[in-house]
């Protein structure tokens, strides 16, 4: 306990917390891409399965094939996947960039079930009455299911981007400098590894705390009351 | 020439054959109230007709045009005079009553907002619901529920309203306050096809009544021929049941 409390000034060097901060930052970063990007590509992957008639088949056959495909792999794999993937391309892309790809791939297909399962929520006779009522899909969608499938939609949404945060570790394993893989160095630099772990463990609260705030926040004003006063 | 006529019309789920060889014709301002039994195709001819049930053969002609079931634009031209209201109502859960209502004639039609709202206004004071504009419809008792639906299939001026066991879900005392509001679209003239089982009701307000059993069409008449001397034991027997409950 003594050493620790001995190696905190020098724990606290400016150096190192530059070096913390922005591998936080990092975390950050890709935690963010992974929701914000997997969401609105998610959505489009769910909104474009809702299309019928062969005109839009093919697309929506890739959609589904996208979805089965890396629901079903682990991230680690898609980490690699993407990055053997772009250097068979001769790509000339920074592993960051390559790690914002695959969180981005992961959250879109995970986050288009998600919402999904929102859209499936909503009972289908109303969107029966709004088929024999000429209104188009888009129509429907967009007046009628969505404004109601938020509050299915956004609880499993945050839960997914909370743990995103954590998953975003992997992307050390390519050597990309965030949080935990500072929190390694700091361990290896001969720092006790309740500093390195302990700023790590700090950073990932700082991080995901107001997210879930925020995701909270959003299902009071989305997540449509059904007793709502009039 | 008929205003609707429906020539053996023919669906099915999977194997299952739910409407077989369906025939019958409905005059401008008439109104014809399909009777039978749970299962007989009562309901699945409404959903066929405005083409919620796939077709599998026969012939619809709404005012002499023939409608193909697999046009889309045929039938998105045929839902545009059609309107049909449900058993469960199938309000918009998201939206007040007012909006459920002027919803479809302002983004489907393509009518003036203002327009829409004074419409959808009076024809909520119509059903007795003026005073629940800005109600949500899970505020509602289910008779009230089904009188906005009711306003909302006719906020899109149909030709024909289609009602399909409107009255079914509801308990017995809601059952009249939907019913009035029936019968007051009667008195205008207003062609329906109705499905029920309030057979007073049916007796009162139809033109005709059809009998179906096992997605035909048994027997197809008057309200007297059908109710006090019809010709087919099945018929026959159905009217027995209920007229002796």
């Amino acid at each position: 306990m003594h050493s620790i409390f001995g190696q905190l000034p020098r724990f606290l060097s400016y150096y190192n917390l530059e070096f913390i901060l922005q591998a936080a930052l990092t975390t950050l970063l890709l935690s963010i891409s992974g929701c914000v990007f997997g969401f609105i590509f998610g959505f489009g992957i769910a909104v474009l399965r809702e299309t019928t008639g062969p005109l839009w088949l093919p697309l929506r056959a890739a959609a589904v094939l996208f979805v089965e495909i890396f629901r079903r792999i682990p991230f680690l794999v898609t980490l690699f996947l993407v990055f053997y993937a772009c250097q068979a391309l001769n790509l000339d892309i920074s592993v960051f960039a390559v790690a914002v790809a695959s969180t981005c791939i992961i959250g879109a297909a995970f986050l288009s079930e998600v919402v999904r399962t929102g859209f499936d929520a909503i009972p289908s006779q109303e969107r029966e009455a709004a088929a024999a009522m000429n209104f188009t899909l888009a129509q429907t969608l967009f007046l009628i299911v969505i404004p109601q499938a938020w509050r299915v939609i956004l609880p499993p949404t945050f839960a997914f981007f909370l743990s995103f945060i954590k998953d975003s570790a992997l992307a050390s394993q390519l050597g990309v400098v965030e949080l935990t893989y500072s929190a390694k160095v700091m361990n290896n630099k001969g720092f006790s590894p309740v500093l390195g772990f302990g700023a790590a463990l700090i950073l990932y609260f700082a991080i995901s705390y107001p997210l879930a705030r925020f995701g909270l926040y959003l299902e009071q004003r989305l997540g449509f009351s059904r007793y709502r006063k009039p | 020439m008929d205003f609707l006529g429906i020539e053996n019309l023919k669906a099915r789920y999977g194997e299952h054959v739910v409407l077989n060889d369906i025939s019958m014709t409905v005059e401008k301002g008439e109104i014809v109230s399909l009777i039978g039994p749970s299962g007989s195709g009562k309901s699945s001819l409404l959903r066929a007709l405005v083409g919620l049930l796939p077709v599998e053969s026969g012939e619809v002609r709404l005012n002499g045009e023939i409608i193909n079931y697999r046009d889309k634009q045929a039938v998105k031209r045929l839902r545009d005079r059609l309107a049909i209201v449900f058993q469960q109502y199938n309000l918009f859960q998201n939206m007040d009553v007012l909006r459920n209502v002027m919803l479809a004639p302002m983004k489907v039609k393509g009518w003036p907002r203002e327009e829409c709202e004074r419409e959808a206004t009076a024809l909520l004071e119509k059903v007795g619901l003026g005073a629940k504009l800005h109600v949500y419809p899970d505020q509602l008792s289910g008779g009230q529920q089904q009188r906005v639906a009711l306003a909302r299939a006719l906020a899109l001026r149909p030709e024909i309203l289609l009602l399909d066991e409107v009255t079914s879900a509801l308990d017995p005392e809601l059952v009249n306050e939907v019913l009035d509001s029936i019968r007051l679209l009667a008195s205008e003239g207003m062609t329906m096809i109705i499905v029920s089982h309030e057979m007073a009701f049916v007796r009162e307000v139809s033109s005709r009544v059809s009998m179906m059993a096992a997605g035909s069409i048994v027997e197809i008449g008057t309200p007297d021929e059908i109710f006090q001397n019809p010709k087919h034991e099945r018929a026959r027997d159905f009217v027995g049941k209920i007229l002796h409950r």
